[in-house]
């Protein structure tokens, strides 16, 4: 888990290098795209001028353009465009199970899912968005690359298996990008996606597994622990749970999907022995589809 | 005991665990392997799953298979297997149990009793009759009295071994008159030792029915002395281990301890017996303070010699002139073959006459000593005992006042003869053959023994009496006089080579050895006659385990008893009379007890072979094999593997070790050898060894031109890797940063310094350190610290150094007037009349040491000219010209030795032929 943060941006600028910038796309965006603020295509609070309108009953007198106005007999109101601040919050679990590598040449889940959450990071802000780590400002710019990395490997370890996005750093117009292998207790999930449903927030959780994780590759006897202890399974014929035991992780991907579709999020899974590209690029698509 | 075939086993009921092998397989089949231990995130989706089948994974057939094994090997060894037991067949008739009882029983006594007990109380089962034979000489020599075997275990377990050997009643047909009916059975219980009446009892008794001899479990040590002038003890065994011998005594403290440890000699074998001789090798104080000897983890009397006077070593004063110091001139001094002759068989007191009476000798010798000031000591110690033996030599021959010269035998002529000289007639004088009933009878005097010079007696009627030995002219060459309690012994001639060839034969340490055997030894020496004192009363007795106690109730021994060693009523031990003291020791020669026709009981097959060490050796290997099994389930064959990794790791590394090559001799030390090339020390400092290299070269080619000697190329040498043996000069130029060479190059060195070599220490600073003498720096010191130099001076004058080529005053290098070292001439060194040298050192002084710097004063560049320069102009050229001429003068020094310090006599050696052509006819 733990990386120098130049390391892991050298990885994730080696991983995102062949994507083009990305830039969210949003439903309810057109095709203007300003840089950091997504122009909402109607009249609202902005910068940018979008029309001059008639003036209204309830129009301030403040509001009327004058200069406008002052050319013809009617009262005119200079409308500008609604702008949000839209931004992509990163999220990557710290739970101490996410430290787990099946095997010496795989990386551990956290590198890895660290390594594609800065890679998609990077990606955007290459776009010009601004992103930032769930609970941290999202900025925009190069410089901001370097202070996820940092701010992802100084992420202390939790104490516990289970790490879950606090559901009150949440903010309108924000992506999330939730990272975990979502193997403790799901109830988290709920909660966030429906807070998030209600603030307009959409998203993508992704499931970064390993892959025994995916395959349980055990027989005889065995017994389970969790990295933090808390938790242990003592099995006599573990070759006997297999089935037991993907017909449980398919559940669970199941009710994630469903949950995440609920919601207008979406729901992937990546296995560490998978190149990161192939993750980064379903990425990709879906918060630039 | 259940028998199966060729195994029985001794507590047969185990074997019925046995039984429990079909359930344990059960049990063990339950009971699986430990698990993995695994960290797996997914814990959390496993939890509540329950095992599809819940013993699916069993214990492997194979690990299975090993425990049972060990637990089937665990319950056969305890029902304690025994291969090829021994089973007794019961007998009946009367029984006799022979014990043997000497020393030589002690060791394993208590197995004796109890195989003893055994058969006693067999035999009071069957209500057999039973006599006991305690064979320790002191029973009742009537006949044996058979009684109910249980009445005689009382007496068999009081019976204790004693401290002398066996011994059986004479007679032994009157001993066994009183037998009852029946065949008897005899158990012999023997020591493994030859005693006298064995035989004859070993006879009878089979001849009245079956003897079954029992042989000690251990093989039978003894240790004896031979007294003599240099006592030895021996020690015999039975078999051919060499245990130490311990020296007890008690230390400066006074408590008992191990003084020393003997390590017994090589072994001779004569009839199963093996018999080490073994020299008391220890300094006097030490040897006079033992009380006794014995062999090391032997307890009985045998294995103890208690030491008395006989041990004790004669101590021999040498006074003489003191040693020349060169090492050639060892071999002029009368002292050298003196202590070559006496040192082996005695302790030497070397120093002045005050100093030897001091110490108390037993003999003293004076080589050449006339007028000596403690002469009336002298005659006092000889009247009271000490034997005094002198030489002559040139400094007696020469003394004006010999005719009144004390404690002589004879009186002497002064002046001496001359035989076979150069410039005399006769030729020079074997020896007469001893006279048959003198102290040197049975020694032959070889025929190439002669005698050149000798000292002559005046004659008198007495001198036939007094000469001891003569020459073929039957003039004395030794002569003896009995005065006081002592004796004073002259030989004629000198202990060295001068006179005569006689020290350099075997007869001359023949004789010293005889004449020394005479002395008294100061404290009392036990004498022929002591055996005639009436009674010996015994002080300190041993039991037969070899434990000293006071002898209490002990009745004196008459001295015809003494002689015939430990017997009943006379143990082993010290007995005294009078002031003298005797020690009547057990063990000694031993001879092997053999026994024709009984049954000899062989003891390591009575129990029969036990086998329970190697089944349990076998359960263990085999649950170590579990263990490793188990651990190989459990972590994958890690740490099997790990196992295995190890142990063929280690021959892998041996075979390393062993692929070392032997050095080769380096081929330029083999040209050097044959140029006579100069070599210098390599000091790591590139510019010195440039310098040393050019030096020795400019030398070289100086001593090319000038001189017969054409030295090669130089060599430089590595003293950590060069071979020193073959170079006869070395330059050393010392430096502060260079590593001191490693012990081995130090040996090296040495024995280069030894063998004629010669080293040249340059310190190169020209004394600028200005401290004076060869202490002038540092690096030197430390360099020259662990080489055997001898003590050095500044060179003096009339050095042969100065005159080995040219005639030198000085011996300026780059610098000049600085003090150069060499070996200090010896203290007494004075010039010859007509001579205006000294006759200095004969062999060539190993080191010189300087700060002159001369290698730059020698050294030239490959063109020729000088690398360095010397002082100013002229001046300058004409001290490096006298840098090459010290150069030369020291490489002759050292080619050539003091050759020129002999030329220097020729002038004399010729005026004395001139004057004696003139005196001639």
């Amino acid at each position: 888990m733990t990386q120098a943060p130049a390391d892991l941006r050298a990885r994730a600028e080696a991983a995102s290098a062949h994507l083009p910038g990305l830039i969210l796309s949003a439903e309810r965006l057109a095709a203007m795209v300003a840089p950091g603020a997504h122009g909402l295509r109607r009249a609202g609070p902005g910068e940018d001028f979008w029309q001059y309108r008639p003036a209204h009953a309830g129009d301030t007198a403040r509001s009327i353009d004058w200069r406008r106005s002052a050319r013809s007999d009617a009262q005119f109101v200079r409308d500008r465009e609604a702008q949000t601040a839209q931004a992509v919050g990163l999220w990557v679990s710290a739970g101490q199970g996410m430290g787990y590598s099946g095997a010496p040449e795989r990386p551990a889940k956290g590198s890895r899912a660290q390594l594609l959450a800065l890679a998609l990071g990077m990606v955007l802000l290459r776009g010009g968005e601004k992103v930032g780590l769930l609970g941290q400002p999202a900025r925009a710019g190069r410089a901001q690359a370097a202070r996820l990395a940092e701010g992802m490997t100084m992420a202390p370890t939790a104490e516990d298996d289970a790490d879950a996005p606090p559901p009150e750093v949440l903010r309108p117009n924000q992506r999330l990008v939730i990272l975990s292998d979502f193997l403790t207790d799901p109830a988290w999930v709920e909660a966030l996606l429906a807070r998030a449903a209600g603030l307009g927030v959409g998203g993508v959780l992704m499931q970064v597994l390993d892959p025994d994780e995916e395959n349980f590759p055990y027989a005889g006897a065995v017994l389970f622990r969790s990295f933090s202890g808390a938790l242990r399974h003592d099995s006599r014929d573990a070759e006997g749970l297999r089935e037991a035991y993907l017909a449980r992780l398919a559940a669970r991907r199941d009710w994630l999907r469903a949950q995440a579709e609920g919601a207008g999020w979406h729901f992937g899974h990546h296995a560490t022995d998978h190149a990161p590209a192939q993750a980064l690029n379903w990425l990709y698509r879906v918060l630039g589809g | 005991m259940l028998i199966l075939g060729p195994l029985g086993f001794a507590a047969p009921w185990v074997l019925t665990a046995l039984i429990a092998l079909p359930i344990l397989w059960l049990i063990l089949r339950a009971m699986p392997p430990a698990p993995r231990r695994v960290a797996f995130p997914g814990v959390a989706l496993l939890l509540g799953l329950v095992d599809r089948i819940p013993v699916a994974r069993r214990t492997p057939w194979w690990l299975l298979l090993l425990r049972l094994m060990a637990v089937a090997a665990l319950i056969l060894a305890f029902a304690g297997p025994i291969w090829k037991p021994v089973v007794q067949a019961p007998a009946s008739g009367p029984l006799l149990v022979v014990m043997d009882a000497g020393w030589a029983a002690a060791p394993d006594w208590a197995s004796r009793q109890s195989r003893a007990e055994r058969a006693l109380s067999e035999a009071a089962g069957r209500g057999r009759p039973a006599a006991l034979l305690l064979a320790d000489g002191r029973g009742d020599p009537g006949a044996l009295g058979f009684a109910p075997a249980d009445t005689l275990l009382a007496g068999l377990r009081a019976a204790q071994p004693v401290a002398w050997q066996s011994t059986y009643p004479a007679d032994p047909q009157a001993a066994l008159a009183a037998m009852p009916e029946g065949r008897l059975q005899t158990l012999w219980l023997a020591d493994g030792l030859d005693h006298p009446g064995r035989g004859d009892w070993l006879a009878a008794l089979s001849a009245r029915g079956p003897v079954t001899v029992v042989p000690p479990a251990r093989p039978v040590r003894a240790l004896g002395l031979h007294g003599g002038d240099t006592p030895s003890l021996t020690l015999s065994a039975s078999d051919e281990a060499a245990p130490a011998i311990l020296a007890i005594g008690p230390d400066p403290q006074g408590i008992q301890r191990d003084l020393a440890r003997l390590v017994p000699g090589a072994p001779v074998m004569r009839g199963g017996v093996t018999s080490r001789p073994t020299a008391i090798d220890l300094p006097p104080e030490l040897r006079n303070r033992i009380t006794r000897f014995q062999i090391e983890g032997e307890s009985h009397a045998g294995a103890v010699v208690l030491a008395d006077d006989r041990v004790r070593r004669r101590k021999v004063g040498l006074v003489g002139d003191p040693d020349r110091q060169a090492e050639g001139q060892q071999l002029l001094s009368p002292l050298y073959y003196l202590r070559r002759a006496l040192a082996p068989t005695t302790d030497l007191v070397e120093g002045g006459l005050g100093d030897v009476l001091d110490s108390a000798p037993d003999v003293i010798i004076l080589a050449d000593q006339v007028e000596l000031a403690e002469s009336a000591e002298l005659a006092q110690w000889v009247d009271e005992g000490g034997l005094l033996i002198r030489f002559a030599g040139p400094r007696m021959a020469a003394f004006e006042r010999l005719v009144d010269e004390p404690l002589l035998p004879v009186t002497l002529r002064q002046g001496g003869r001359d035989i076979g000289g150069a410039l005399s007639w006769g030729d020079p004088r074997g020896l007469a053959p001893f006279a048959g009933d003198g102290i040197f009878a049975g020694l032959t005097a070889p025929g190439d023994v002669a005698v050149r010079a000798q000292l002559m007696a005046q004659p008198s009627p007495d001198l036939a009496g007094r000469t001891v030995a003569a020459l073929s002219d039957n003039t004395p060459l030794v002569t003896r006089l009995r005065s006081g309690q002592g004796q004073v012994v002259l030989f004629h001639v000198t202990a060295n080579a001068e006179w005569s060839n006689l020290p350099l034969s075997g007869l001359f340490v023949g004789m010293l050895d005889r004449l020394v055997a005479t002395a008294r030894i100061s404290a009392a020496e036990e004498r022929a006659d002591d055996r005639d004192q009436p009674f010996w009363t015994p002080e300190t007795v041993l039991d037969g385990f070899g434990r000293a106690a006071p002898a209490e109730d002990l009745a004196p021994v008459p001295a015809a008893d003494l002689a015939l060693g430990p017997g009943p009523g006379r143990p082993a031990g010290i007995y005294a009379a009078g002031e003298r003291r005797v020690a009547l020791n057990a063990g000694g020669e031993i001879t092997l007890a053999t026994w024709p026709g009984a049954a000899v009981e062989n003891r390591a097959e009575t129990p029969g072979r036990d086998l329970k060490g190697l089944l349990l050796a076998a359960a263990a290997l085999i649950l170590a094999l579990d263990a490793l099994g188990s651990a190989a389930l459990a972590r994958g064959g890690r740490v099997a593997a790990l196992l295995l990794i190890a142990l063929a790791a280690q021959p892998a590394s041996q075979a390393r070790a062993q692929a070392q090559e032997a050095p080769v001799l380096n081929p330029e030390l083999i040209r050097a050898a044959d140029e006579v090339a100069l070599a210098y020390v390599l000091t790591g400092d590139e510019a010195i060894d440039q310098t040393s290299y050019e030096g020795l070269t400019g030398l070289s080619q100086a001593l090319r031109q000038r001189t017969s000697v054409e030295p090669g190329q130089p060599i430089g040498i590595d003293l950590d890797r060069d071979d020193l043996s073959m170079l006869t000069f070395l330059y050393w130029p010392v430096t502060a940063e260079q590593p001191a060479p490693s012990p081995q190059a130090y040996l090296r060195l040495n024995h280069f310094l030894r063998s004629g070599g010669m080293i040249l220490f340059d310190s190169r600073d020209g004394d600028v350190a200005g401290v004076g003498g060869p202490d002038m720096s540092e690096a030197l010191q430390s360099l020259a610290a662990p080489l055997e130099v001898p003590p050095l001076a500044p060179i003096p004058d009339d050095h042969v150094l100065t005159r080995t080529f040219y005639l030198l005053a000085d011996f300026p290098g780059r610098w000049q007037g600085n003090p150069v070292w060499v070996e200090a001439p010896p203290a007494g060194a004075e010039a010859m009349e007509g001579v205006p040298f000294r006759q200095l050192n004969d062999g060539v002084s190993p080191v010189v040491i300087g700060a002159n710097s001369w290698a730059e004063a020698w050294a030239i560049d490959e063109n020729g000219y000088p690398v360095f320069p010397i002082g100013r102009g002229w001046e300058g050229e004409q001290q490096r010209e006298m840098a090459f001429r010290f150069g030369i003068n020291l490489i002759m020094y050292v080619l050539t030795g003091n050759y020129k310090s002999d030329q220097v006599h020729v002038p004399a050696l010729l005026d004395r032929l001139r004057v004696e052509e003139e005196l001639g006819p």
